[in-house]
């Protein structure tokens, strides 16, 4: 599956993550910005390569500002941006 | 029974510790259409991979005349909430429309059908003349609420802190939901600063049967906890009710009487209601 368009989801506010997503047939790029990097980001980046296998997206530009999200979030906000972008689950 | 907006990370992954007995998760008026999809989504997960084992979990779906209801309950039933909120419900039809869709997701998601139950939220004129039609309309549903800001809407008037508009629905909800054998629970007191109120309210609210309040701010919580629990005295006369029986029972008396006062059939009950939140509230053994 390929992301299709650009998309966002989720917000700046604490607890939250925001995502922006663009289509790229080469390759994958992925920037994290975070206020818990240091002690995060292998979790952080762990979810959302996750959410994107569960999807069978392997290209495409995701660039993230987290404020400290759960898992769960993350997999919530990256599921709603690539579902935006036209990323449906086969 | 607090409401979290839907689409509000920081708010719903907290539910269950801002002292709340149910938690609402609110895929309505507090999302915007255009975050319909995320809050959903959020949702869910928040259900599936948080624990909410210490409150009980509600979610309020988006009206029957929407294209969001069944995308709703396609993301929530099958991580079992306990309680699934209609809104604006108007009549029994609406409810077993529900009822049944929930059951088709029941069945595909492969959980005990009839696990899920409903409860309506009534905030319309045509709503509240049919109570008791809604509240007799299934065997899913386990309580009636008001929805005070909408209804006030619909009946053209100004919603007040006083809440006279309201009184007429108020009590009939709670005859409705009782004629049922089922609960009613209070609209929410939508001043977040006005403490005093919100105890006049409640009080009032629990005055006239109504089981629980909702509230709109985890700020309100303690409030309406207080009001709502049986106090220590209470609790005392309840046991020393049930005590009382007891005894008139071993020494094979007719007609029991507890300081001075005969007790009849109705403070029997009553006590019991008392032991019973005492047994909720507590877990008993307050004595």
């Amino acid at each position: 599956m390929k992301i299709l368009k650009n998309a966002v989801a989720g917000t700046l506010e604490s607890s939250d993550l925001f995502i922006q997503i663009e289509p790229d047939d080469t390759e994958l790029v992925l920037e994290i910005d975070s206020v818990v990097a240091n002690q995060y980001m292998d979790a952080i980046r762990g979810a959302v390569l996750e959410t994107l296998k569960e999807f069978d997206v392997s290209t495409g530009k995701i660039f993230i500002k987290d404020k400290g999200a759960l898992d769960c979030v993350i997999r919530a906000r990256m599921e709603t941006a690539l579902k935006r972008g036209g990323v449906e689950k086969e | 029974m607090l409401f979290l907006p839907g689409n509000t990370p920081n708010m719903l992954i907290n539910g269950d510790t801002l002292g709340a007995d149910t938690a609402i998760f609110d895929l309505e008026d507090a999302v915007s259409p255009d975050e319909k999809d995320a809050a959903r989504i959020l949702v869910r997960n928040a259900l599936k991979y948080q624990d909410f084992s210490g409150c009980e979990v509600v979610v309020r779906i988006n009206p029957t005349d929407t294209e969001f209801w069944k995308k709703d309950l396609d993301a929530v039933i099958p991580l079992k909430p306990d309680m699934i909120m209609p809104t604006k419900v108007s009549g029994g039809g609406m409810i077993r429309e529900v009822s049944a869709y929930i059951g088709q997701v029941e069945e595909r998601s492969g959980i005990e059908k009839g696990s899920v139950k409903i409860l309506p939220l009534i905030e319309t004129a045509l709503g509240v003349e049919k109570a008791f039609d809604i509240a007799s309309s299934d065997g899913r549903v386990a309580g009636l609420f008001l929805g005070g800001e909408d209804f006030t809407a619909d009946m053209h008037c100004k919603r007040t802190k006083e809440g006279q508009e309201i009184f007429y629905a108020r009590t009939r909800l709670v005859c409705a939901a009782r004629a049922c054998g089922i609960e009613a629970y209070d609209t929410p007191f939508t001043d977040v600063e006005d403490m005093e109120g919100l105890r006049t309210d409640t009080e009032f609210a629990k005055s006239l049967g109504f089981a629980g309040k909702a509230v709109i701010s985890p700020r309100h919580v303690d409030i309406v906890n207080e009001v709502f629990s049986p106090t220590e005295a209470e609790i005392e006369y309840a046991h020393d009710v049930m005590d009382a029986i007891e005894e008139g029972k071993r020494q094979g008396k007719g007609v029991i009487s507890l300081r001075g006062k005969m007790i009849d059939a109705p403070i029997v009950k009553r006590a019991r209601q008392v032991l019973e939140m005492e047994q909720a509230i507590y877990g008993g053994g307050c004595r």
